[in-house]
This record gives C-alpha cells, structure tokens and sequence, in this order.
C-alpha cells in the first residue's frame, strides 16, 4: 500500500458532489487514480460511474468537491486532455460518415500539417496492430461500413494512440460490451501490458470476471457514493457483487421439460445452405449463442420481418423486437420515458383509434413498479435515465404488448446484475404463459437460462444445445469446433 | 478493387448527367459544339455555387431555407453597390457573411431548428433586397461579365469554372482538416465537442463560409444576366436541396459529396434545357423535371439498397 502512495497521482477526485435536479448523481464520491495502476469501477447501473467518468474527462463540472490533473486544479475538456485523460464511452462515439483516419483527426488535435492523413492511418494502423493483433480493419473505410465490434476496436485504438505524448489515463467505460471473448482477451492483455509501462486505465465493466483478472485496485460505487476500494485480490466474484448490494441468488436450473405441442410457432429453414434449421414452439426460451457478430442478430431481423411485412404493418403484432443497440433503433430520444415505453402497444391502449391517457399511465406505472424503472416521474425525458435503464423501458415496451413471441437482440446489454435478475424472473414467468423468447446474448449467464440454445457460427447454426447440454464448455465447443477451416 | 461507399454514391449522379448530355446530344447535334457547351450550362454555375452553400449547411445537418432570397439580394448588392462603390459593396457583402456566422451561432447556441430560423432570415433577405432594388434594374461589374464572358480556349467557361468549383469545394470539405471537422459535426457533433473542438466556432466557420459561396453565386448569377432584381434567384432555395440531394448527399449525418452537388445543379440544369429540345410545353416543364428527379433519387435508392445487401451478405 505504501508503494501506492508514493505514486504520481494523475487524476484526484476528492468528495464529489453532482446533482441533476432532485437527483443526487454523486454525492461525496473519492477517486484517486495513481499513475501504473488499472482500476476496476463497478456498480449498479445508475450508482454514478458514468457520472464521475464525466466528471473526471472534463465534461461535466461538480458542483462541490476538488478535482485535480497531476495535483493542479484545473477543469473542463481541454483540461483533462492536456493531462492525458481519454475517455471511450459506452455508447460509440465516433463519427460514422468518416472514414478511420478522418476520426483519429479529431481525436488528436496534434495530427496537423501536411500528410496528416498519412500520419493519422499509420498512426491508427500501428495501434490496432498493437492492441487487436491479427485484426482485418481497412482503415481507408467509413465508420458506418464497419461492424458495431470494429467501430469499438476501432476507437479504442485511438484512444490509446500518442502523438507527441501517450495519454496517462485512458477510461474505458464497458468496452468489451461488444467485443467477443478472444478480442476481449487480447484488450485486457493490452491493458496489462500499458500499465505496466507506466499508463493507468479505469475500467468500467459489467463483466466481473474481466474486472477481477485485470485490475490492481477495485472501486465500487453505489448510490453516488464510493462504497469500497481495495486491491483486486482481496475480492471474489462473490464478494464483489455483495458489495455492490446484491444478494447473489443461486441460480435456479429448473427448466420446465419443453412441451412441444403441435406447430412451432417460428420456423426458418437452414441459413446460406448449411447448417441446422431454426424452430421455436410455444412457451419456450431459446437462445442463440455463438461468438459476436456471426449472423445472430440478422436471424432475428429475418424472423421478424418473415411475420411482419415490410410494406405494410400487420393489424395484430404477434411479435415483438427488443433492440440491442439503443441510440440506433430503440428509443426515441425526444419523447418521455412513458411514450417510449407505450409506443408498441398504442392499438391495445385505444378506444376508437384514440389513446387512452388514463390507461396509458396505469400501464406506465405498473411496468415501473415491476422493474424499477428509476424516475421519478414517467413523464420526464427517456434520456435523463442512465443507460441500463433506458434499456429497461425498452424491454418493458415489448412485454407489455400481447405479442406472443419476442425477439431480443442482445438487450441486456449494460443492465446490472440485480435488474437482470428481476428481468430473467419477469421471462420466467411470461414463457410459463406461453410466451415464446428468442434470445440472443453474448453472456453466458444468459444463455444458460434458456431451454434450448442454437450456436450461431459463420452465418448459419452450427449446433443445438438442449437443457443439461447447455454448458459454456458446449457452447465455446459448437463456436470453436472447426476452427479457421469453415 | 473495392469501391468506398463515397464513389458509389457518386455514380448514378455521374452516370443520369451523362445520359441527359448524350439525350440532348441526339435530339440536338449542333449542342455539341463549344457555344452550344456555353448556352446549355452557363446558367448552371451560379446554381452549382448556391448548391455548394446549400451543401456546405447541409453537412452540419441543418437546411438552409433563405438560400433563394440571399442569392437575390446578393445580385442585387453586386448590381448596385459592388458597381458604383465597390468599398461600400465588399463590406456590406462582408457583413452578409458575418450575419451567416451569427445566424450559425445563434442556431447551435440557443439549439432552434435551422429550417425555423433561415425561413425567418429569407424574409430580411427579400426584404432588403426589395429595399436595394425596388424595380428590376441595375448594372453587373465589369469585371463579374468579364469572368461569366470569357472565351477560355477549348473548353467552354461553364465548364471550366464547374470543375474549379467541384475542385476547390472538394479540397476545402473532403480533403482539409477543417472540412473533417464540419462533417464530423453532421456526424457526431458529441464526439467532436469531446475530442475538446469547439463546435459553435466550427458551425460559425461552416454559415460563413456557406455565405461566402452564396455570395458568389449572386455575383456569378449578375455577371450572366447583367442586371438584377429582388426576385432573381427565389427558386434556387429548391434548386440548390434538389442539387445536393441529386449529388449524393444526404440531409443528415454528414454524408455530402461537393463533386457530387456540382453534377447535381449541372443535371438539374440540363434537365430544363433537355424538356425544351423534347418540345414540353412550360406548362409541363415543371412538373416533367420533378418526374426526373424522382427517376434519379429511385435509382439512387435501389442502388443504396444493393449495396446494403451485399455488406449483409
């Protein structure tokens, strides 16, 4: 510990107070964060991370407390980059009508001058060698032409990326929210290794195992405030998610034994002309697994515009879609957390083609009874909420409809464990009723609450796991099995 | 060789105005000729000028609805002031870019649509130019007839100032530092506000320089018509969305392509001669180069939708 101390300090927060409105974001929160140390910042979704990430690149000033870069008081975004803070947030943050360089322009104000375009592609290119080794980035393409795990790749690399100086602190909120498990590996080993030479990097991950395994010192914050700080060793997973306030529940596995009782209710023939054929009954969970970006959420959208016609919205929705990538197709962010969630089920809400305001609002407050929707008010914008709870009213739009089947594209994406635990119930329930889910997750938590699991590789379904055989040995296995030859 | 999504996108401008000039080629050899180039395009470069601003308000994913009546005032300041006082005309032509600045600054500012406010603005600019130029009138500089006149060998002056425009507008917004700031703001004004730019100076910078190529539209647009008048270039508001639209670019998000505005207001152009040389009564006019238009945007969309498919796939 003592060592510790004697390190440069790179940033200091000390007693950091944010309020939005009534809403106290961060009330008396400490972060210190010394140079050559990885920091681990967990908590519920909603406890302040994201708020004191804002806090310390810049963005947003506190309204009591001290904040210092390398022991001067400074504030503001010019500030904290001159002080080598770089932040890659949670949602994708480049500009998707650039090409790759265009953006490391940006970012590094210092790329000027003749040739920066050159400076900036070999700037980027040697980065993403050095992080993703082995990677098939053409950095001469637009944003919007990659893939959600290349765009995240993409930004990461320029966040670590020094021109005249390496940054000191880079702050990598969720970063792996969209990587598979090799990419995820070989940016934690990157991490490792740039805190060994001397970087500091605040992680912030919903992922336990990947805070446990990288990070020097774990911070946990609930409710704004720090509420323990110690070096990684001293937690388990177990204790880790005990301090953040949740009970860790046994997981129950008791799958209802699948009644197939007559027609499946979904149905699609084997995809690009091999592999399995995709069938779903009534009543059941099932899961598509397989490592990221291998066709699972084109299978979904192809399900779902099978039932609904592109050309003309179906009178009845028999089938509902929960959106992964929020900003992009989920919410609509003018509009109040209320309509947002109400939107999918306007036709049942309605007397002679008018809304019922009255039932709008029972139908409101009862789903944010049900999952904790943490507003004080439904009529207030959908993006005053944090991330995972945005997502919350998404998932709660499809559930409230009479949709007998729901597709979900990854939506647990940055949900803390306590709400997913309440959500996994809330399906628990509704596939009892008859509900059909068809979920696809990159968790494997996830993925085994499912009855039947299809592993998704190269576009098409490489496997079908059933009850017991749904094991994260079995899933990896049907990802892997044929390695680089398919 | 894989094409980047930018080339395609300018393909199918490319290809409608290639197919328009031989179209009209065939009805009407005698086109073909270096006074025939002049005639049919020179009315082209005050509205590729006027596209280009439109353009410029576009990357920054705002819409610029004084477009026509700026222009219109612009010819009218050229017409009267930059003639009989030039001193006098280039500072009020100033100030025109220096109002652009301030109508950038106050839209990001106080977050008003931009469609609001330029509507707004398009009456002061009528106005004024009312004021200026009550009746149609007025005399183009010599030196603005001189550059719209002038006999270039080879190629004919329409031409050759289309492709300086396109040149220089894509080097200023595709290729420089501060054209990669202003479409990173269409693009995610978040992100570039984060990386520690300033967005209001970077919005500014876009308004007046869109102001500076209105103007010169104006004065482009005076140096062809040697006179001018208050209503001179209203439908340029329409022509110049039309122009960039046609070009590839896209109403937001920061997707624009200055090649592509520049053979967007040269096809618009043409479009207009070409119903003339097929015999359509004016009564019809109108509406035939609204049917080509929409011919062009379709063409455009089915290809954005094959290009989709194939990333899918």
């Amino acid at each position: 510990m003592t060592e510790t101390l004697k390190r440069e300090e790179v940033v200091a927060a000390r007693g950091i107070k944010v309020t939005f409105g009534a809403v106290k974001a961060l009330d008396g929160a400490d972060l210190v964060i010394h140079a050559g140390e990885c920091i681990g910042l967990v908590g519920h979704n909603g406890a302040g991370k994201s708020t004191i990430v804002n806090v310390i690149n810049g963005g947003l000033s506190p309204h009591d407390g001290s904040l210092s870069y390398s022991g001067s008081e400074i504030h503001g975004i010019s500030a904290a980059r001159a002080n080598g803070v770089r932040c890659v947030f949670q949602e994708l943050s480049l500009c998707p009508n650039l090409t790759v360089g265009e953006n490391a322009r940006i970012m590094h104000a210092e790329l000027k001058g003749w040739n920066w375009r050159g400076r900036a592609l070999s700037l980027v290119e040697t980065q993403l060698r050095d992080i993703f080794p082995g990677h098939s980035i053409d950095c001469d393409l637009s944003i919007d032409d990659l893939s959600i795990a290349e765009r995240q790749m993409v930004e990461i690399a320029i966040s670590f990326a020094g021109i005249d100086q390496r940054p000191k602190l880079v702050i990598l909120d969720e970063p792996t929210s969209s990587l598979d498990a090799g990419l995820a590996a070989q940016l934690m080993a990157y991490i490792r290794k740039f805190v060994r030479e001397g970087g500091s990097v605040l992680l912030i991950s919903h992922i336990l195992g990947e805070i446990l395994s990288t990070s020097d010192r774990i911070v946990v914050m609930k409710d704004g405030r720090v509420v323990a700080d110690r070096a990684a060793s001293e937690f388990t997973t177990r204790s880790l998610v005990e301090a953040m306030g949740n009970v860790v529940r046994e997981q129950e596995f008791s799958r209802a034994a699948s009644v197939r009782t007559g027609e499946p209710v979904l149905s699609m023939p084997p995809r690009r002309g091999h592999g399995l054929a995709f069938q779903a009954w009534r009543g059941e969970m099932i899961g598509l697994a397989g490592l990221g970006g291998h066709g699972q959420t084109e299978a979904l959208l192809d399900l779902y515009l099978d039932r609904n016609s592109n050309w003309w919205p179906t009178r009845r929705g028999e089938i509902a879609f929960v959106a992964g990538d929020r900003s992009l197709n989920g919410t609509f962010p003018l509009w109040s957390i209320l309509k947002n969630l109400s939107i999918a089920s306007l036709g049942q809400l309605s007397t002679k083609r008018m809304v019922d305001r009255a039932r709008e609002e029972t139908l409101g407050a009862g789903w944010k009874q049900r999952i904790e929707i943490r507003t004080p008010d439904m009529g207030n914008r959908i993006l005053s909420l944090s991330g995972g709870n945005q997502q919350k009213v998404l998932f709660a739009r499809a559930l409230a409809t009479t949709a007998s089947t729901v597709l979900m594209d990854d939506p647990m994406r940055g949900v803390d464990i306590g709400t997913k635990q309440e959500v996994y119930e809330i399906l628990r329930s509704e596939a009892a009723n008859g509900r059909t889910f068809i979920w696809y997750s990159t968790e494997m938590d996830e993925i085994r609450l499912c009855d039947r699991v299809y592993v998704f590789r190269d576009g098409a379904i490489a496997a079908e796991l059933v009850g017991e055989e749904i094991t994260e040995k079995n899933v990896l296995a049907a990802s892997f099995s044929e390695g680089d030859a398919a | 060789m894989k094409l980047s999504s930018g080339t395609v996108r300018l393909i199918i401008p490319a290809a409608s105005l290639v197919l328009l000039l031989a179209a009209v080629f065939y009805m009407q050899p005698r086109a073909m000729s270096y006074t025939g180039l002049n005639l049919l395009f020179n009315l082209a470069v005050p509205i590729a000028l006027a596209t280009i601003a439109q353009m410029l308000i576009m990357s920054v994913n705002d819409l610029d609805l004084s477009m026509g009546t700026f222009v219109s005032f612009c010819a009218c300041v050229t017409a009267t002031f930059l003639q009989t006082s030039p001193g006098l005309g280039i500072l009020i032509l100033l100030g025109a870019i220096a109002a652009y600045a301030v109508i950038g600054v106050v839209i990001h500012i106080r977050d008003l649509p931009s469609i609001v406010v330029t509507l707004g603005m398009s009456f002061v600019w009528g106005g004024l130019a009312v004021l200026i130029l009550p009746s149609p009138g007025g005399t183009a500089p010599g030196w603005a007839r001189w550059v719209m006149t002038a006999k270039p060998p080879l190629v004919p002056v329409a031409i050759v100032a289309s492709i300086l425009i396109a040149a220089v507008t894509h080097y200023i917004v595709m290729r420089s530092s501060f054209g990669v700031l202003m479409r990173g703001v269409g693009g995610n004004d978040r992100s570039v506000e984060r990386a520690g730019w300033s967005v209001i100076g970077i919005r500014a910078a876009t308004y007046a320089l869109a102001g500076f190529f209105a103007i010169l539209a104006g004065i482009a647009l005076v140096g062809l018509t040697t006179s001018a008048d208050a209503n001179i270039a209203l439908r340029y508001t329409l022509l110049s969305i039309a122009g960039v639209i046609l070009g590839g670019g896209q109403f937001v998000g920061g997707k624009v392509s200055p090649i592509g505005a520049v053979i967007g207001a040269l096809t618009l152009t043409l479009a207009g001669s070409f119903l003339s040389f097929m015999r359509i009564s004016p009564d019809w006019q109108i509406g035939a180069q609204g049917a080509i238009l929409i011919v062009v945007l379709a063409l455009r969309l089915a290809l954005n939708r094959l290009e989709k498919r194939e990333k899918s796939q």
